[in-house]
C-alpha cells in the first residue's frame, strides 16, 4: 500500500520531468519553423506547447496535493514544491517565448538564423542538464553536482551567445530602425531567459542536495 | 495508603513518560514522520513490556546501593528525587532522573546510618560518564554504516521516506522497550524491597513476581505521562532544539536504544559472562544524555561542526550537582517526615548491610543461586538458612 503510493509519485515526478524536457524540444522546433517561415508547423508546435504546459500544471498540482494530503516526505516537501514550481517556470518561459513570436511576429533577417538557433540550442542544453540533475536529486543526491556543473556551463554559453547576437544586431548598419534592433534584442533575451530559469533550478538543487545528505 | 506511598514513584513515572518518550519519538513526531497517536501507542506498549520483562537488572543495582526497607522511606526517596528533578528543571539546570534517584538513595543511607556500597556507587557514577561516550561511538558507527547503505541502495526520496518511517517506528519500539527496561528502576526501584504486592502464579508456567507488579504499575504511569504530556515536549524537540534529518534522528534513537538496552539486559549480561567477556553493569542511565552523546557522535563524523562544548560542561556538572542536591533534599525530607509526622522511614532491626551478608555466606555454597536477583532481605535470609541446614546435614 505504502509502496504503491510511492510508485505513483515516482511515476508522476518522472512524467513531469519528461514534459519539461519535451517543452524545450518543442520550443526548439517552433523557433526553427519560425526562422524558416513555416507558419503551419509553427502553429502546431505552439499549440502542442500550450497543451504540454497545461498537462505539466495538472501533474504538479497532483503531486503537491498527494504530498500534502498523505503528509509524505515532510522534511523535504517544501523543497520538492519549490523544485516543481521552478521547473514549471521553465515550461512557462518556453511557452511564453513561442507565444511572443506568434503575437509580435518579429522580423528576423536570415543572416541571424544561425545565431538564434545556437542560442536556442544552448538554452535547451541547460534545461536538459537541469532535468537530469532533478532526476538525480530524487534518486541519488550525492551525484547531482556533476549535472549542475553542466547547467552552469550551458547557461554561460547561452549568455555569451545572446550577448554576441545583441552586439551584432546593434552594430548592423543594414538594420536602419532602432525599434527593429530593440525587437531582436528582446527575442534574444527571451530565449536566453529559458537558460536563466534552468540556472535558478540548479542553484536551488545544489542546496537541496546538501540538505538531503544525512 | 499503599497507593499514597507509591504516588511519588508514580509521579516520577509520569514525568519520565512526559519527558523521556521525546528522546525516542521526539524527532519522528516533531517532523511529522510518525503520528503522535501511533508513537504514543507503540511507546506505551513497549515501555510496559520492557519494564516488566527486563526491568529487574537495573533495579537490582540500585537495590545494592541502598535497600530501602520502609515504605515511608521509599516514598520520600522517590518524592525527593522527583522534587529535585522538578526544581532543577525550573532553574534550567540539566538534570537526569537517574542521577537524582541515586543521590536520594545515598541521602537515605546517610539518614538511616546504612553503609553505602561504594563499589556500586562507583560503578553507577562511572556509567554516567561512560554511557554518553558509548552512545557517541555507536551513533558515529551507525551513521557511517547508514551513509554507506544509502549510497549503495540509491533509494528515491519517496521510497527513502517510507523506509525511514517504518524504521523510526521499529527502532522507536526497541527504544521504548529499552527505556522501560532501564529506567523503570528510577521509578519503582526504591519500592522493590518493600513491595506490598504478593506474588501471583498461574500453575507452574506463569509467574508474576512482586517486583514485576510494581514495574507494571510504574510503566502504566510512564504510559500516562506519554499520552498526557509528551506531545508538547516532542513538538519542541522536533521543531528545532537540534535540527536533524529523519535519517540522522533514526541513528540517534538507535544508538540511544542500544546503550539503554546494554545497561538493562540481564540476558546480554549473562551471555557476556558465560563467554568470559567483561560484564556490563546494569544501571539506570539518562536517556537525555545518551541523545546528546549520540548527536555529538554524528557531529564529530561531520567534522566537529555544531558541537556545543558548554552543553557538555553542563552535563558533566550535573553528574556532581544533581546527586548532591537530591541527597541533601532527601535527608531533610526524611528528617521532617520522621520527626513531624512520626512515619517510619527505615527499619533499624532489619537493617543488613551488604558487607554483613558477604561475611555470613560461604560463596562456594551458593553457586546454585549466582546471577539470580532477590528483591528483599527475606529471600536472602531464606537461602542463608538453606545453606546453614545443608552444612548441618553434612
Amino acid at each position: 500500500m505504502l509502496f504503491k503510493k510511492t510508485k505513483s509519485l515516482e511515476d508522476k515526478f518522472n512524467k513531469f520531468l519528461n514534459l519539461t524536457n519535451d517543452a524545450v524540444l518543442i520550443l526548439n522546433e517552433g523557433i526553427k519553423c519560425y526562422l524558416e517561415k513555416d507558419k503551419e508547423n509553427f502553429d502546431h508546435y505552439l499549440n502542442k506547447l500550450i497543451e504540454h504546459e497545461g498537462k505539466a500544471d495538472s501533474i504538479r498540482k497532483d503531486i503537491e496535493i498527494e504530498l500534502y494530503q498523505k503528509t509524505l516526505i515532510p522534511e523535504s516537501r517544501g523543497d520538492i514544491f519549490d523544485l516543481l514550481e521552478n521547473l514549471d517556470d521553465i515550461i512557462n518561459q518556453a511557452k511564453e517565448t513561442l507565444m511572443e513570436f506568434s503575437i509580435e511576429i518579429p522580423s528576423i533577417p536570415q543572416k541571424y538564423n544561425d545565431d538564434f538557433s545556437k542560442l536556442t540550442e544552448y538554452s535547451i542544453n541547460a534545461v536538459n542538464q537541469v532535468v537530469k540533475a532533478s532526476r538525480r536529486f530524487i534518486q541519488d543526491p550525492s551525484n547531482v553536482e556533476h549535472n549542475i556543473h553542466k547547467v552552469y556551463h550551458w547557461e554561460k554559453e547561452a549568455d555569451r551567445q545572446s550577448e554576441q547576437l545583441k552586439r551584432k544586431v546593434f552594430r548592423d548598419n543594414s538594420i536602419v530602425k532602432l525599434s527593429m534592433k530593440i525587437h531582436l534584442r528582446y527575442f534574444a533575451l527571451h530565449i536566453d531567459m529559458v537558460a536563466d530559469k534552468a540556472e535558478d533550478v540548479a542553484d536551488r538543487l545544489s542546496i537541496y542536495a546538501i540538505k538531503r545528505s544525512i | 495508603m499503599i497507593l499514597f506511598f507509591l504516588s511519588s514513584g508514580l509521579f516520577l513515572g509520569w514525568s519520565l513518560g512526559a519527558n523521556d518518550a521525546a528522546n525516542i519519538f521526539g524527532t519522528a513526531v516533531g517532523t511529522k514522520m510518525v503520528r503522535f497517536r501511533s508513537a504514543a501507542i507503540v511507546a506505551s506498549i513497549f515501555v510496559i513490556l520492557g519494564a516488566v520483562i527486563s526491568g529487574a537488572g537495573a533495579s537490582h543495582t540500585l537495590g545494592k546501593l541502598g535497600s530501602i526497607n520502609a515504605l515511608g522511606g521509599a516514598f520520600m526517596v522517590a518524592f525527593s528525587a522527583a522534587f529535585t528533578v522538578f526544581w532543577m528543571t525550573r532553574l534550567q539546570i540539566p538534570v537526569s532522573t537517574s542521577q537524582a534517584v541515586v543521590g536520594a538513595i545515598v541521602g537515605w543511607n546517610f539518614f538511616s546510618h546504612t553503609q553505602t556500597d561504594y563499589n556500586s556507587l562507583i560503578k553507577i557514577v562511572s556509567t554516567w560518564v561512560f554511557s554518553p561516550i558509548l552512545a557517541a561511538v555507536f551513533s558515529a558507527l551507525l551513521y557511517l554504516l547508514l551513509k554507506k547503505i544509502l549510497k549503495h541502495w540509491k533509494l528515491s526520496i519517496f521510497r527513502l521516506d517510507v523506509y525511514t518511517r517504518i524504521a523510526l517506528i521499529v527502532v522507536g519500539a526497541f527504544g521504548a522497550y529499552s527505556l522501560g527496561a532501564n529506567n523503570i528502576a528510577n521509578v519503582m526501584g526504591v519500592f522493590v524491597p518493600v513491595s506490598p504486592f504478593p506474588e501471583i502464579s498461574f500453575g507452574n508456567w506463569f509467574h508474576i513476581s512482586s517486583a514485576q507488579q510494581l514495574f507494571f504499575l510504574g510503566a502504566i504511569a510512564i504510559s500516562i505521562g506519554i499520552f498526557t504530556y509528551s506531545f508538547k515536549v516532542m513538538q519542541t524537540i522536533g521543531s528545532g532544539v537540534v535540527k536533524l534529518t529523519p535519517q540522522s534522528a533514526l541513528v540517534v534513537v538507535l544508538a540511544e536504544s542500544l546503550v539503554l538496552f546494554l545497561f538493562a539486559s540481564s540476558t546480554l549480561r549473562n551471555f557476556l559472562l558465560s563467554h568470559n567477556l567483561p560484564a556490563i553493569p546494569l544501571v539506570p542511565v539518562s536517556s537525555s544524555q545518551l541523545v546528546v552523546g549520540a548527536i555529538i557522535g554524528i557531529g564529530i563524523i561531520q567534522g566537529g561542526r555544531n558541537i556545543k562544548f558548554n552543553t557538555l560542561g553542563k552535563i558533566a556538572s550535573g553528574w556532581v550537582t544533581t546527586p548532591i542536591i537530591a541527597a541533601v533534599i532527601t535527608f531533610v525530607a526524611l528528617f521532617s517526615l520522621k520527626n513531624t509526622f512520626d512515619i517510619e522511614v527505615y527499619k533499624e532491626n532489619k537493617e543488613m548491610s551488604k558487607n554483613k551478608i558477604e561475611v555470613n555466606i560461604n560463596n562456594d555454597k551458593i553457586t546454585s543461586i549466582s546471577d539470580e536477583y532477590f528483591y528483599n532481605n527475606q529471600n536472602i535470609d531464606y537461602f542463608c538458612y538453606l545453606d546453614e541446614n545443608k552444612n548441618g546435614n553434612n
